[in-house]
């Protein structure tokens, strides 16, 4: 078995630069999504297309980046 | 490789490929949890948990050194064993992995350069199962504390400038806008930065594929920030696992050999009552 058809977007969510990876592992795509900067994991989804498994990633980082708090400095 | 100081402590995804089955190279796969490694792995590899394996579970520490001449034991690794640790984030627990066996003397201990990411990314062989391992019976030696800071060093060091800090977090957690990288639980009272820290993100040595930069490139990136190994450094993130990874550059590629990760990090200087805390751009440099 071997990763296939590796790929990284970037999207903005929530307000933030999320990196989507993802490729596909046999018959099941695969989605890692992280915030960029610092380059954090956020979630790892599956789907049976790429663009479900992106889905999944940018909706559940979505829900994560925004619960994050911005404070004045 | 070998333009780095030690160049012995890395090895390309092409030495990992070509040495997975070598009775002496036990390879090991380490996240914050086995998620990733569940998923598919460097065929032979096992799998660390940062969160459960490699972190005291019940006070808040590096393993031991029983815990980890367990961990090694069970994982088949011998003190002559080749230790190769990759990781997914560019190698951020990988290197935390990396930075304890070397405090417990683990005489041959690498990185594989680039880690998770290159080896998905080359579309290497994985696999999806766990190795058999015969349980060895390791013996560390007792725990290098000079490679590790404590809080008073840090406190020593913020008051009157007896080493130089590098703060690798994101500039908004340096700058106290955000009290942890997006999108994780806030693990801190205040945001900012110790005082007299510089800031130099942990991926800034980094390149795309995850590889690290040349040795000239990290010169230049650190020493336009003062850091040129004339004196101590203090490398701290968060919790001590994206320092780890400035820590391994610093001590292993550019060879400054007075470089020791703080550990404790912002979630102990930002909860510490009466800690000074610097907010917004770092100062101007202090020479």
């Amino acid at each position: 078995m071997r990763a296939e058809e590796y790929q990284e977007q970037k999207f903005e969510v929530a307000g933030w630069p999320v990196n989507v990876s993802t490729y596909r592992l046999g018959t099941q795509w695969h989605a890692k999504a992280d915030n960029v900067s610092p380059g954090a994991a956020l979630c790892r989804t599956v789907g049976a297309t790429r663009e479900e498994a992106e889905q999944k990633a940018v909706a559940r980082a979505g829900e994560l980046l925004g619960r994050t708090r911005r404070h004045a400095v | 490789m070998a333009e780095y100081a030690h160049p012995e402590v890395l090895v390309s995804t092409e030495w990992v490929a070509a040495h997975a089955n070598d009775p002496k190279v036990r390879v090991a796969e380490v996240d914050v949890d086995t998620k990733a490694y569940d998923e598919a792995h460097v065929p032979g590899a096992i799998g660390w948990a940062w969160n459960t394996q490699l972190c005291d579970t019940v006070r808040r520490d590096i393993l031991s050194q029983q815990q980890f001449e367990e961990l090694m034991s069970a994982s088949g690794v011998k003190p002559d064993t080749t230790l190769v640790i990759y990781g997914d984030n560019n190698n951020w627990f990988a290197a935390w992995a990396l930075w304890q066996a070397k405090i417990y003397g683990h005489a041959d201990v690498r990185l594989m350069n680039g880690g998770r990411k290159k080896w998905l990314a080359e579309g290497r062989d994985l696999s999806t199962d766990v190795p058999p391992v015969q349980r060895a019976n390791y013996h560390a030696k007792p725990a290098d504390l000079s490679l590790r800071a404590f809080l008073p060093q840090v406190q020593e060091a913020s008051a009157h400038n007896s080493a130089a800090m590098v703060d690798v977090r994101s500039p908004q957690e340096f700058t106290g806008e955000i009290l942890a990288p997006p999108g994780l639980p806030e693990t801190c009272q205040r945001g900012g930065h110790v005082p007299g820290a510089r800031n130099i993100p942990w991926g800034k040595a980094c390149n795309d594929d995850g590889t690290f930069k040349s040795a000239e490139e990290l010169r230049n990136l650190y020493g336009g920030e003062g850091i040129d190994g004339s004196r101590p450094v203090i490398a701290y993130c968060r919790i001590g696992e994206r320092s780890s990874h400035t820590w391994f550059v610093l001590k292993y590629l550019l060879g400054f050999d007075k470089t020791t990760n703080y550990d404790g990090s912002w979630t102990e200087w930002g909860n510490l009552v009466g800690a000074p805390v610097e907010r917004g751009a770092a100062a101007a440099a202090r020479g």
